[in-house]
């Protein structure tokens, strides 16, 4: 029908991924083992791509109390705060974050998307400048549309570029609101915050940082980036996701700037959809609850992230800048990049294919985003894997004399037996595999 | 957008449309032919992250900010000529 003709360049580039065997957005897992395994297509397979970084999903008190809030006050909300009111769940969760962030005030939202859309798009009006990352995420994208602010963007991750792009505007009337991310979602790289810190104050502009990839991730107490860098008190606003280490949904705004009140009766998607559902709020407050002390779990996710980018750049892939908890293979052949895709998945690897314009400087990426509920184990065949794959496709030099065929021999016949199952989860029985 | 309030001949001699031209070249298909007609979005074989390094490019050379919604409004260069122009004006 001609409504969709518009579409047509996005068909084209799906019947190219779907040319190759499995495309990205029709996967469909039929069994959820734990954080890091899944039944896919009848087989285990491993899940190096889902942000579940703390492997949040499974914890039992998260469990416990999610299904707990259910029982009591049911399955949901109906409606948003501003017309049916909040439960005290909200409310409770809203002060856990503010405490969390040392920040005067929270709001919460329904997903992270919703968060930027009503932070940011609010935040700035009409007369106002909106200053964003080149490599931003869709969700401020889309926020700047529907900010009446004037949207400039500056170099990724530089702060020289941003310094002249506030000097231009210096002499405007009009509040001036950076927006930038922690960890960037799609090279894991992480943003130079000092210096974006120093730019924003010399212009006294504002700064909002999205703290998405870095919560629970980063800094000794897990507050994410800012704490790791030690810059609290220089920040305006945070917003941040509960799908990520938190293990479930939701968004939410916190800030230091008094009088944030105000913007639950400004911000439209805030305002306009349902509240979180109480066992979604109960869920989120007990892993947050535990994120401060999860020193352990991010050693781990740190550790397995280092084994993970150690072990694909020794053997010759092009990654992005830094080791992080999203290791991304950068590729320049698209049909490669399917191929590695798909061969990795019917290996028994799940990853994610990001194409661009979604991705910067219009890389294809392979990329990975680890647990700290994997194992050693399943960071190991997961190098091999790449490996041998990559191998095959000519994307790595093949070794001299040792070889292909020991390479092969390797992974033929030994994927399965070689996926131990996930140490975090054996503490608990559970429901084998269907096809393992 | 409005249409360009300069006329085909003027253009040629403008210094920044010479300027884009130069700004331009590194980021289009070599082969293309460039005139003030031509669409950057359509004809010169640059996608939107490549047009985003133009822009990046120019913006430095003619040290000026263009705004999104501004850029969201050029299809050819001539209508970037008058965008530039505009913003120009107003500062
Ligand atoms: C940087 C960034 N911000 C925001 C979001 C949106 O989060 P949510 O999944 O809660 O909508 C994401 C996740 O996709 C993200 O990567």
């Amino acid at each position: 029908m001609a409504i969709f003709d518009k579409f047509q360049s996005l068909t084209d580039n799906h019947d190219l991924v779907k040319s190759f065997g499995q495309s990205p957005s029709s996967l469909q897992f039929e069994e959820i083992i734990s954080p890091t395994e899944a039944v896919l297509n009848g087989r285990r397979t491993i899940l190096l791509g889902t942000n579940n970084y703390l492997g949040m999903t499974f914890d039992e008190t998260c469990i416990e109390k999610g299904v707990a809030a259910l029982r009591e006050e049911g399955t949901g909300t109906t409606g948003s705060r501003i017309a049916n009111g909040s439960y005290n769940g909200h409310k409770a969760l809203e002060n856990e974050l503010a405490e969390f962030y040392g920040m005067k005030e929270a709001m919460l939202f329904s997903t992270g998307y919703m968060a930027n859309l009503g932070a940011i798009g609010t935040l700035a009006g009409r007369g106002d400048y909106l200053l964003i990352d080149a490599d931003s995420h869709a969700s401020i994208h889309d926020a700047c549309k529907l900010s009446d602010a004037e949207v400039i963007r500056f170099r990724h991750n530089d702060p020289v570029n941003l310094a002249k792009k506030l000097e231009r505007l210096a002499d405007k009337p009009g509040e001036k609101l950076v927006i930038i991310e922690s960890i960037y979602s799609m090279l894991g790289d992480t943003s130079p915050l000092k210096e974006m810190i120093a730019v924003k104050k010399k212009y006294g502009a504002s700064l909002l940082i999205d703290e998405a990839h870095s919560l629970g991730v980063m800094g000794a107490t897990g507050r994410g980036l800012c704490e790791l860098a030690g810059v609290g008190d220089d920040i305006d606003f945070i917003t941040g996701t509960f799908s990520k280490s938190v293990g479930t949904i939701g968004g939410f705004l916190v800030s230091n700037v008094p009088g944030l009140d105000i913007v639950r009766l400004a911000s439209r998607p805030y305002m306009f959809t349902a509240s979180l559902p109480p066992s979604v709020v109960a869920t989120a407050r007990a892993a947050l609850s535990k994120i401060p002390h999860a020193t352990e779990l991010r050693t781990k996710l740190w550790d397995n992230a280092t084994q993970l980018y150690a072990g694909l750049k020794n053997t010759g892939f092009d990654l992005g800048p830094q080791v992080s908890p999203i290791v991304a293979i950068r590729l320049s052949d698209p049909q490669k990049a399917v191929a590695l895709w798909n061969g990795l998945l019917d290996a028994g690897l799940y990853t994610n294919l990001a194409l661009p314009p979604a991705t910067p400087l219009g890389w294809y990426l392979l990329r990975s985003s680890i647990s700290a509920a994997h194992t050693s184990q399943q960071i190991a065949l997961a190098v091999e894997l790449c490996t041998r794959i990559g191998r095959e496709l000519g994307l790595i030099p093949c070794p001299l004399k040792t070889g292909a065929s020991v390479e092969m021999m390797n992974v033929g016949g030994t994927r399965k037996s070689a996926t131990k199952p996930d140490s975090k989860r054996t503490a608990e029985p559970k429901k084998p595999a269907a096809q393992a | 957008m409005s249409k360009p309030t300069i006329s085909e001949d003027a253009i040629f001699s403008d210094p920044l449309y010479v300027e884009i031209l130069q700004q331009l070249r590194p980021h289009a298909d070599a082969d293309t032919n460039i005139s003030p007609q031509t669409s950057i979005t359509r004809d010169l074989g640059m996608d939107s992250l490549a047009i985003m390094d133009f822009i990046f490019d120019l913006e430095d050379a003619i040290d000026i900010s263009i705004p999104m919604e501004r850029i969201a409004e050029v299809q050819t260069i001539s209508d970037l000529v008058a965008a530039v122009h505009k913003l120009q004006q107003e500062a």
